[in-house]
Parts: structure tokens; sequence; C-alpha cells
């Protein structure tokens, strides 16, 4: 045995080594062919080809058809299983959500975040009645901000900066020093907050993010907001590796009443958000709302998959005016990495923070905003077609380290 | 996943070990860079604070001022502690004398529930040899069952559900796995926040309905703080008896692992390494403990290695390394083996005594298609005898294998230098090579001990 594991250390060190050199190679632009995606690899799309009849794209409007999932029927036997009924409960809800739009409001920050609120009460309120500011107090605010996922370094920092504000603006009480660093954390968070909608293009918002942070959600979410403010929406079904990701999107397609162009499993993702670029330019819809496949940024062959699906994208007539990362609000420090990869990839312009109805603070996103000038933009307050709001520092803060 | 966690670790430990004497501000850095190192990799805040604490309480007992080594006393101590933490049991499933064996996964929202459903069912199937049946629990995501239909028919295990109620599904699904005969029942529910009573409330009633003899929380390696509060909802809710960790092929530092652990005493039973069905596996806590210190995981790679090389062919070639004669046609052969085992980065990751940058190279396993090609571009003659390729050869075989000279150099040159740590490696036996020998012993230890459990 001893000999085996010698042998393949042995072959593995040559391995490795060679192929961190190839690979270095590679991406310094030598012709080595990139290697393939996720089987079953797609022919690359030639997407300045005139647009490929649209089979398995948008279907005639008014209604989305999705009674047939894309899927095969499991060949095995289904013990008395019931077909899988999309339209029932959602259409229960969509007459709800569409009855009497503008008496609806919008869920706030503060309404969601109320229950999760009290976990945290303590932490600050203690701090803030304090007569002095000692070395608790500076312990107690490092561990309000490591709590929150905040991260080590970025909490140092903040802290570090912190101090020096005490000492030339001679802050004396504890309440002075959590409202200082309260602005502090606000002011790292600007940005520019706008979804930009181009006119005379067929705009793309592109969502990416690691799996299941809320990319397909979100944009049902968000398709639900455009349609209410006038725009015709084109969903994109890019997902076309995870199994029924296509009919997730299709149904939120139909609770919104948008419209959603959908390929084959297993096809390539670039040519289903082309389609759905040209259909939306025929049909003069001004918004595609394309969701992508979940993936680690670890996995190098995705991501470059990631790349042609954005360059693909902003293909005349389309153009990609946004790309939003959705990173879930219970992500730790792994968050930051993942967004500096996103942004190298595909220039993220703006995060989408969901789940921060739960538990998790979402202090991540605090680090991403500050450590990579990437604004957030939106936040995700439940599963709800409702449940997404406009990012608003002064409240996140609040939320984040606060009890009030 | 762990592997920034022992490279600091490396780091603190070598500099303990490498002192004669410690004062007390020596080993109050050291447990900041502990501290430091298990924040970073997002363990709970207050799991850190315990367990700094008792590690400090451990080292009041001994006189560190009279040790020889201290340094290395250090370092026991944060081991026992760390392995305490982390270490337990590998999960062995119980069977239920009158089945279905019912197994219950809970979790939040995009934690992975669904696939890992299709996961075990395929895990049930084929490792087990068992007749799992699934149900759609998850009424709530759009499309979810559907997505659970397409797994259980790419594991070949059949899945039952209908627009009801969670309750009911659960009900009627363990009436039809007895009407089927079907011995293992795997319930995927809704994705559900901890703080959210009535959703709490009704995986509750799921639970009471089927009585699960398994109940799994379903993590995220990415989560951060909060897994610890969900955990612990979770387990005040549901009882829990262990945990299955997602996403752990991506870079994420999983300290919520260790925090959750900590936390509900339940150990991590399987691992989901990547997307497809089988990327997915028991996990063996003490193991994952010896690599997080920095020991590799021997056991695993042997494990592996049996099932897939082919001994006879490993020793023939290990005795031209050690006479300098393993040529580029034997490395060829050796590759294939490895590539047997499963991804580079994965087997890398359980190497003991690996150069740190070895072992976090990232490496996609696309990567080593370009390496295959050029060897097979070579003649025999050029494989046994690189030294023979000139100007024109090398050309040819860039051509040939669809990469540049430069390209066939660079492999030509590492397959050189490493013939020199090959001797090296291969008389390790002979030289005491420090690392991959105190591994080996450890190992045997455990070998035996396990072949005996084997032969019962
Ligand atoms: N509580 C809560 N749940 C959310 C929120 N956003 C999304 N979810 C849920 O999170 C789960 C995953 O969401 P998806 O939209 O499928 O995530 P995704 O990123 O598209 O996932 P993949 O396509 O599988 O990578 C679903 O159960 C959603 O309902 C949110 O803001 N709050
Ligand atoms: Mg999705």
């Amino acid at each position: 045995m001893l000999t085996l594991i010698i042998v393949l250390i042995v072959v593995a060190v040559v391995l490795l080594s060679t192929a961190t050199f190839l690979v270095t190679g590679r991406r310094r632009g030598r012709r080595l062919e990139a290697p393939p995606g996720r089987p079953p690899a797609p022919p690359v799309t030639r997407p300045t080809q005139p647009p490929r009849p649209t089979e398995a794209g948008p279907r005639a409007p008014p209604q989305p058809e999705i009674a047939e999932p894309a899927v095969a029927e499991p060949a095995v036997t289904e013990p008395a299983v019931a077909e899988p009924e999309v339209a029932e409960p959602e259409a229960a809800e969509l007459e709800v959500l569409e009855g009497e739009p503008e008496v609806l409001e919008r869920p706030r920050f503060r309404d969601r975040l109320g229950k999760a609120r009290n976990l945290f009460s303590g932490y600050l309120t203690s701090v803030r009645g304090r007569e002095k500011i000692d070395a608790t107090t500076w312990d107690e605010l490092e561990e309000a901000l490591i709590l929150a996922d905040v991260g080590v370094d970025a909490t140092a920092k903040m802290l570090d900066d912190l101090r020096s504000r005490v000492r030339k603006e001679g802050l004396t009480t504890p309440d002075a020093l959590v409202d200082a660093l309260k602005g502090d954390m606000v002011s790292l968070l600007e940005g520019d907050r706008e979804l930009h909608l181009q006119s005379g293009v067929t705009n793309v918002w592109l969502f990416v993010g690691v799996n299941g942070v809320g990319k397909t959600t979100t944009i049902g979410k968000l398709g639900q907001r455009a349609r209410r403010d006038g725009h015709s929406v084109v969903m994109a079904a890019g997902d076309t590796f995870r199994a029924a990701a296509a009919d997730q999107l299709a149904m939120w397609a139909e609770r919104v009443d948008a419209e959603v162009v959908r390929g084959n499993e297993g096809g390539d993702p670039g040519a289903v958000i082309f389609d759905a670029v040209q259909h939306a330019a025929a049909k003069k819809a001004d918004l595609v709302l394309a969701d992508t496949a979940g993936r680690l940024h670890t996995k190098v062959n995705l991501m470059e998959e990631l790349k042609k699906v954005r360059r693909v994208a902003g293909r005349e007539p389309g153009h990609v005016s946004e790309v939003l990362l959705v990173i879930d609000a219970t992500t730790g420090q792994n968050g930051l990495v993942q967004a500096k990869q996103f942004a190298d990839a595909v220039e993220v312009t703006g995060v989408v923070l969901t789940k921060l109805d739960g538990t998790a603070k979402g202090g991540i996103a605090l680090a991403i905003a500050s450590e990579l000038g990437i604004p957030i933009k939106l936040v995700g307050l439940g599963e709800g077609a409702e449940d997404l709001v406009d990012f608003d520092a002064v409240e996140f803060v609040d939320a984040l380290i606060d009890a009030d | 996943m762990f592997e920034s966690l022992t490279d600091r670790f490396d780091t603190v430990f070598t500099r303990l070990r490498g002192r004669g004497r410690l004062t007390e501000a020596d080993v109050d850095e050291a447990l900041r860079e502990i501290r430091l190192a298990l924040l970073q990799a997002d363990v709970n805040l207050k799991v850190v604070r315990d367990f700094v604490a008792r590690v400090r309480d451990a080292l009041v007992g001994i006189d560190l001022s009279t040790s020889l080594t201290p340094g290395q006393q250090v370092v026991k101590v944060v081991h026992d502690e760390l392995r305490q933490i982390l270490g337990g049991e590998t999960l062995k499933v119980t069977y239920a004398s009158r089945p279905p064996t019912v197994i219950l996964l809970a979790g939040l929202q995009g934690a992975g529930k669904t696939t890992t459903a299709g996961k075990l069912a395929a895990w049930f199937k084929k490792r087990e040899g068992r007749n799992p049946l699934l149900v759609g629990a998850d009424l709530q995501r759009p499309a979810a069952v559907e997505q659970l239909k397409v797994l259980g028919a790419q594991a070949g295990v059949p899945v039952f559900s209908e627009q009801s109620d969670p309750v009911t599904v659960a009900k009627k699904g363990l009436a039809e796995a007895i009407r089927l005969g079907r011995d293992v029942l795997i319930v995927d529910t809704a994705g559900r926040l901890s703080i959210d009573a009535e959703l709490m409330d009704e995986v509750r009633r799921v639970s009471e309905t089927v009585e699960p003899h398994y109940t799994f929380l379903v993590i995220d390696a990415m989560t951060g703080q909060d897994a610890v509060a969900t955990a612990e909802a979770f387990h005040r809710t549901l009882e829990l008896d262990g945990v299955i960790l997602t996403k752990i092929d991506g870079d994420a530092r999983g300290g919520a692992a260790l925090s959750v652990k900590e936390v509900v005493g339940r150990p991590i039973v399987f691992a989901s390494t990547g997307e497809k069905q089988d990327e997915f596996e028991l996990f063996h806590p003490d193991r994952m403990a010896d690599r997080i210190l920095g020991m590799g995981d021997v056991l695993t790679l042997i494990e592996k290695a049996e099932a897939h090389v082919d001994a006879a062919g490993a020793e023939e070639a290990m005795a031209r390394m050690q006479e300098g004669r393993f040529s580029l046609e034997d490395f060829l052969d050796q590759m294939q083996q490895v590539k047997k085992m499963g991804s580079l980065s994965g087997l890398v990751g359980m190497m003991p005594g690996l150069p740190k940058e070895l072992r976090n190279a990232e490496i996609d396993d696309n990567a080593l298609g370009p390496i295959e090609a050029i060897i097979r571009s070579m003649t025999p003659q050029e494989r046994r005898d690189p030294s023979i390729i000139n100007g024109s050869r090398r050309l040819r075989i860039a051509k040939g294998s669809g990469t540049t000279t430069t390209d066939v150099n660079a492999l030509l040159d590492r397959f050189k230098q490493m013939q020199v740590y090959m001797r090296q490696m291969a008389g390790m036996s002979g030289l005491g090579g420090r690392v991959a020998r105190s591994a080996v012993r450890r190992n045997n230890k455990k070998a035996a001990k396990k072949s005996k459990k084997r032969g019962r």
C-alpha cells in the first residue's frame, strides 16, 4: 500500500505542477482549447447567425405555456403520483396580488426584520447604556460585527477608523460611538443603486451567483415589479442545467404575467438568452430578465461559460444593463470571494441580498460593498412575489448592529 | 474545503514546535492566531471563544516552563480539543426492523435539500442495495416536485407527491412505501426559516406523522455565523440525528460544520461534493479532523487506491522510480490510475506532506487533457528517453497534441525535475521521509482496526 501511495503522490505532483503551468499559460491567452463545459457540452452557438426558429423558445402570448415540462417523465413507475399541478395555488395568489396593486405596500426592512431583531437586542443596547468607552465597549462592537458576518478583517478596519475618529472628534459616550460607527457603515455602503434601463435597446439584466441563493426567485419578484411599472418582461430560462429549473422560472413567469423563453435541458444557456433577446426585440419588450444556473465561483469552466453568456446577451439588439450578483444573507466569509470572482468574470453591477427575513444579518454584503465597491441594490425579504425591496443603507445598518 | 484552516494551523504549529522555551506571551500569541483562523473560517464566535478557553484551561495544568518540548505540548492540546469538536464516528445506518427506514430532510431555503434527497436515494440504492421511495413534501417552491422527479428518474427511484399539504403527502408517502415494499423512505421538505413559527410547526407535524428514524439537517458549507442559530432551532424542533453538509466543493472554509457539531452535538454524516448525483459521500469526522490538522487523509486515499489502482503495476512503477528508470510511459499509465480515483484536487487534499502551493492549487481535471495529449503524441522511444526530443520532434509533438512547444517543454522540464523527487520519495522507507512515514504508521494501526471490524 505504501508503494501505491508514493507512486500516486509522485504522479499527482507532476500532474499538478505541469497543469498549473499549462493553465496559467492558457489564461495568458495561449491557444490551448478551453476545457469543455458541463456535459452534455452543447455546440457553440453563433449568435451572429439569424435568429433560430424559436421552436424551443417563446410561446404565443398571452399565456406562456407551461403545461408541458421540458423534462421527460421519470421512466420508473410512479406509484400514485398526481401530476404536479402548476397553476392552481399560484393562480390564487396571483389574483390577490394583482387585484389592486396600488394598495399593496412593499414590505419594509423594519416590519420584516422584527422577528429576528430581538435575537440581537441587548447587544448594542447594553453598549449604548454605558457611561464610558472602555475595552469592553470595543470588544462588544467587535463581537456584534463578527456575529453579523462582517468578517474579521473588515471589522478590524472599521474599528480602527472608528478609533481615530474617537480621538479626532473627542467622542466620549458609547452612545455617540455607536452612532459614529453606524454613520461610517452607511457611508461605506454608498453607491449607485439604480437599476439601469436604457431606452431604444433590449435591456438584459443578468442574474448570477452560487447555487441556491435565490436567483430564480429574485427574477420572479423583479418581474412582478417591472410588470407593475408598465414594462413588458421576457424571462430567459438560462439555467439549462439544474433539474426543472426552467419549470420553476416558467411558473414565476405565469404568476407575474411575463413571457418565458426556454431551451432544452442540457442545452446552451447563451443560445436561450440570445433567443429571449430576439423574442423581446420582436415583441418590443424592453426588459429581459436572464436566469443562469447556480455555479460555484471556483469552477473554471462554468465561469468561462458565464462570460460567454454575458457576451452573447450583449449582442445586438441586446444590451446588458445590469449584472446582478445574488448573495444569500446566511453566507459567511466566502461571500467576499464569490463577489470577487463573479465581478472579475462578468463585471457585476450590483448585489441582491436575499433571505434577510431570517436570522442572518448579511454583514458580508458590507464587506463586499466596501472592499469591492459593488453596491447593494435590492433586498429579498421572503418567498412571495412582493418580498423584494430597494436597499436602504440606514435600515440595513440599524438591523445589522442595533436593536433599537 | 478546510485547506486554509489547515494552512493557518500549520504555521502556528510550526512556530510553536520550533521554540525551545515558551513564554506566556508566546502562548497568547498562538491562541490569538488560532482564534483568528477559526473566525475567518466562519466558526461561530461563541464556539471559538469556548474553544480558546478550553485550550487555555488545559494548558494551565501543564508547566510549560519545565517541559522539554513545550511547543509540542501546546500543539497536542489544540489537536485534542479540535478533534473533540470535529470528531465522531462515521454514520452506520441501522435499518428499521419494520421497513421502511424513514429519513427526513430539513433546512433553510437553498441549502440543497432536494438535490441531496436525490443523492441520498442514489446512495441507498447503489451503495447499500436498498429500494428507496422519495417523497416530495416541498409544495412551496415552484417546481420543487418536478425537480425531485427528474432526480428520482436519474437515480432510478420512484417519487411520490401530490398537491395537498406536506403532512398529508408525507403520510400517504409512508403508506405508499409500505404498500410497495420500499425499504427506505426519504422525505424532502420545503426550505424554511428557523424563526418562521408556522412552518417550523408544520415540519414538526410532518415529523410526527412519519416518525423518522433519521432526521438530517442540510446545511450549506458556505454558511456564516448564522449556522448556530439555525441548527439550534431545527434541533429544538426536530431532534436532529446528523447534519449533511453541501457544496463543500467550493472554497468555503467550512467553519459552519464545526459550529453546528459543537452546538447540537450531532455529527456531520454526509458531505455533498458536487452537482452530480454521485458526488456525495459518507463523512468521516475523524479523518476530516486529521485533514484540518494537516495530516492528510491517508485512510480514504488507501481505500480509493485499493478500489481502483492496479497494485502490481504500482509496484513495478515504484521499482523503476527507485532505479531512476521511471519513464513518461510509466507516467502515462499511472496517470490513468490516478484519474480513476476521482478528481485530482480531491486526491491532493488527502495526501500528507505536500507543499502548500500544490495542496491549494485549484486544478480543473480538464487541465490534465493537454498533458495526456502531449505524452500520447510522443513516439514510444521518446517516452522512454525524452532526451532525444529535439526541435523538430518538439514541434511535431506540439502540433499533434494541439499545444505549443512551450507547453511541451514545460512538461518535460517538470518531469525531469520530478525525477529527483521521485528517487527521494521512493527511497523514503529507507531514508525516513518524516510525514508520509508517520502517516502511514498511523494509518496501519487504523487499517488493522478496520480489517478486524470488516472480518466480523
Ligand atoms: N426566506 C427567503 N427565502 C428566499 C428568498 N429568496 C429566495 N428564497 C428561497 O430560496 C430557495 C432557493 O431560491 P432559488 O430562487 O431557487 O435560488 P437559485 O439561486 O435560483 O437556485 P439554483 O438555480 O438552484 O442555483 C427557494 O426556496 C426560494 O423560495 C428570500 O429573500 N427569503
Ligand atoms: Mg435558479
